[in-house]
């Protein structure tokens, strides 16, 4: 099912109710989620993405705009009536009932022709438990699970109604490192057996970029950018977008136009031409950095980093933003301790130039 | 654990409260024990010089009174009577109060109010509005004559449909059982709310909203989300309300004094509406100490064991 948000607005009263003014949430966003994907909702905390997927859902009303399923505008629907399955970012199981209770809880709301015997129903829990392997538990309390096997609860009661479209809201974020690589695994493998549009909510970058078809980069309650992970990692519209996405996180440079050349400064770094004379950042991926003693940019040297099979440079620069350059290489290099500097040139496609004000990508 | 070398420090710091608990708990539980089984113990008799011999007479004597029957049955029938009604009307007001967002902790202040009022002062406002004949000074000081509030509503009523006066005796002499525990009930009911709804609500308050949210996207009635959500996760609290309202119950007194006085009763039935504490209380004021005491043992192995049946019946139905 296809998903589509046309300028949707979300404004809440002040939580402070003496507060006039609103919070705006959302502010006018607009995009597409194509059937049958898994869209990954980024951003940092308190950007909207949960009141996104909540509109999405039908717990929280729009302010403005509209939301289509398919052709069907299911803005004024109430939530039982759009089809959904959401998972809560705690679950939400209810503690008194066994996991097949939780799970068959959906079928027993149904009313009218969609009615199930309860033959059915007991069929549909045990189709949808085998399909995230909890088949085991079912007579379990989920306060007997662990973190993991209550995530796949909450998935198997959000998938037995078989909704037309699946929301999980920050659902890997109560699991421990090894258990949320797993289990974010496991959702894809779900998603992709189900072939059910999904929503994917986080504020993990990695996360969001590793098992996404697509991602939705948000700040503030605006959407700053959409396309496939790696489309986003390496073409960021803008320096937010940029210092989102990536570990390590892109270095960025304060930097000058000037007669049609990029300067970081004294230093030319490459032609930009037709871009007129102005201040800029210069973001550039770690990888972006080839060791070179005849280089374009030279930093000052701190020490080597070897991190496996990578081997990071650590380098300083009076017009870096952050007092940590990291240059990423393939190859083994050698520099010796007390160098004073160190040389680079730069890969044109892992470059990006932003304007100084607007912080928006500067093309050329 | 604490150094043994320090522990003497831990009991010198303990023994004022140590010795309280023993002269005000401990010796008089004893005691009771030891009156209870010593046959028609007194008092008075005692401190006379007189000597009792050990059995158990004083249990068959309060068994077999008819007076204590019927303090029994007027505790056990109260008890059943108000504990779910109250019990009930407190849920549904809590869950009321839960849900209404303006006026809330207005509302909430309203329903409290009676736990912190004096019962017999209560108790005497009752007794007015069930009066049959009553009076007030009207305008000029002049003394009106007219019967309690709740009367007056009845005759209303009655005149305006039917054309009849009606009065009903609710606490009067003449009144009867029924009537008479009719106003109990309300009075009793009506004053036990206030720590129930207080529970609940604290209880309701503390489930998270997200199950609620969950069983929005589920599409779930309201009545399936009371009987299946609500009601399993306020479990624990509805088991103490309802265990410490029999507890409550049993030992039920004040508020008979607060309706119909010591007498207990209306006045030409004293004692009629006698409760198990206030047979105990008769005894003791009698010098028979030997026969309160056991009538206090019943009571105690009662509440006992309906409390064990209650915390037996929750082990199954309380969820967590
Ligand atoms: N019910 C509400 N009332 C007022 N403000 C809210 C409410 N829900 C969310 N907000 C505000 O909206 C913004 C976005 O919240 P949210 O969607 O939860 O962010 P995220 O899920 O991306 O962390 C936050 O600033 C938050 O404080
Ligand atoms: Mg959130």
């Amino acid at each position: 099912m296809k998903v589509v948000l046309e300028h949707v607005t979300k404004r809440f009263p002040n939580r402070d109710k003496k507060v006039k003014t609103e919070v705006t949430a959302v502010n006018d966003i607009s995009f597409e989620i194509p059937d049958g994907k898994l869209i990954g909702l980024l951003g940092p905390s308190g950007c909207g993405k949960s009141t996104t997927l909540y509109m999405i859902c039908g717990l929280q009303k729009l302010t403005e705009g509209r939301i289509f399923f398919g052709d069907e505008d299911v803005t004024e629907l109430s939530p039982e009536n759009r089809g959904v399955g959401l998972v809560f970012q705690n679950y939400a199981l209810y503690p008194h009932m066994t996991v097949k209770q939780n799970i068959m809880f959906p079928l027993e709301n149904l009313k009218g022709a969609d009615k199930l015997t309860k033959d059915e129903m007991l069929e549909r829990t045990l189709k949808v438990a085998k399909l995230v392997q909890i088949d085991e538990l079912l007579e379990r309390k989920p306060s007997e699970l662990s973190g993991g096997q209550q995530q796949r609860v909450a998935i198997a009661r959000a998938l037995v109604k078989m909704p037309r479209v699946l929301l999980l809201d920050e659902p890997l974020s109560n699991l421990d490192a090894r258990l949320r690589l797993q289990t974010r695994e496991e959702i894809r493998r779900i998603q992709r057996e189900t072939n059910i549009t999904t929503v994917f909510v986080t504020h993990d970058q990695e996360e969001a970029m590793s098992i996404s078809d697509q991602i939705v980069v948000m700040k503030l309650g605006v959407v700053q950018q959409m396309g496939v992970p790696q489309m986003v990692y390496n073409d960021p519209a803008n320096l937010f977008v940029a210092k989102f996405l990536g570990t390590p996180p892109v270095n960025v440079f304060r930097g000058l136009i000037k007669g049609q050349a990029l300067y970081i400064g004294n230093e030319k770094i490459c032609d930009t031409p037709g871009v007129s004379d102005r201040g800029v950042y210069v973001g550039i991926r770690p990888e972006g950095f080839i060791f070179n003693p005849n280089g374009v940019l030279t930093c000052d040297f701190k020490n080597v980093e070897v991190m496996g099979g990578a081997i990071s440079i650590v380098t300083g620069h009076a017009d870096s933003e952050s007092p940590i350059i990291r240059a990423t290489v393939m190859d083994e290099v050698r520099i010796p301790e007390g160098t004073p500097s160190v040389k680079f040139d730069i890969k044109p496609n892992k470059l990006y130039v932003f304007d100084k004000e607007t912080e928006e990508r500067i093309y050329f | 654990m604490v150094d043994s070398k320090q522990q003497w420090k831990a009991w010198l710091y303990l023994s004022p409260a140590i010795v309280l608990l023993l002269v005000f708990t401990v010796w008089p539980i004893i005691n009771t024990v030891r009156m209870a089984f010593l046959d028609n113990y007194s008092g008075l008799q005692a401190a006379g010089g007189e000597t009792f011999s050990f059995g158990i007479e004083n249990f068959t004597r309060v068994v077999k009174a008819r007076r204590f029957i019927d303090c029994l049955r007027n505790t056990m029938l109260l008890c059943v009577l108000t504990v779910p009604i109250s019990t009930m009307l407190a849920l549904l007001i809590a869950v009321t109060l839960n849900s209404i967002k303006p006026l809330q902790k207005t509302l909430q202040t309203i329903f409290f109010l009676p736990y912190v009022t004096n019962s017999i002062a209560i108790g005497m406002v009752f007794a007015a509005m069930f009066n049959i004949v009553g009076s007030f000074y009207g305008t000029d000081r002049q003394l009106v004559t007219t019967a309690g509030i709740i009367n007056n509503v009845i005759n209303f009523f009655s005149t305006t449909f039917t054309g009849k006066e009606a009065m009903v005796n609710w606490i009067n002499i003449g009144s009867a059982y029924r009537e008479n525990i009719i106003v109990m009930t309300v009075y009793i009911v009506w004053n036990a709310l206030p720590f129930k709804i207080l529970i609940l609500l604290g209880g309701l308050q503390s489930i998270n909203k997200q199950y609620y949210d969950a069983a929005r996207v589920d599409g779930t009635s309201r009545t399936r989300v009371f009987w299946r959500i609500t009601v399993p996760l306020l479990s624990p609290m509805l088991a103490y309300v309802i265990i410490t309202g029999f507890i409550g119950g049993f030992k039920e007194y004040t508020s008979i004094v607060g309706i119909f006085g010591e007498n207990m009763g209306p006045a030409n039935d004293r004692d009629r509406l006698n409760t198990m504490v206030g047979y105990i209380y008769d005894a003791l004021e009698n010098n028979n100490q030997g026969r309160a005491s056991a009538a206090a043992l019943i009571l105690f192995g009662i509440i006992l064991v309906v409390t064990l049946l209650n915390l037996y019946v929750s082990k199954k139905r309380v969820h967590y």
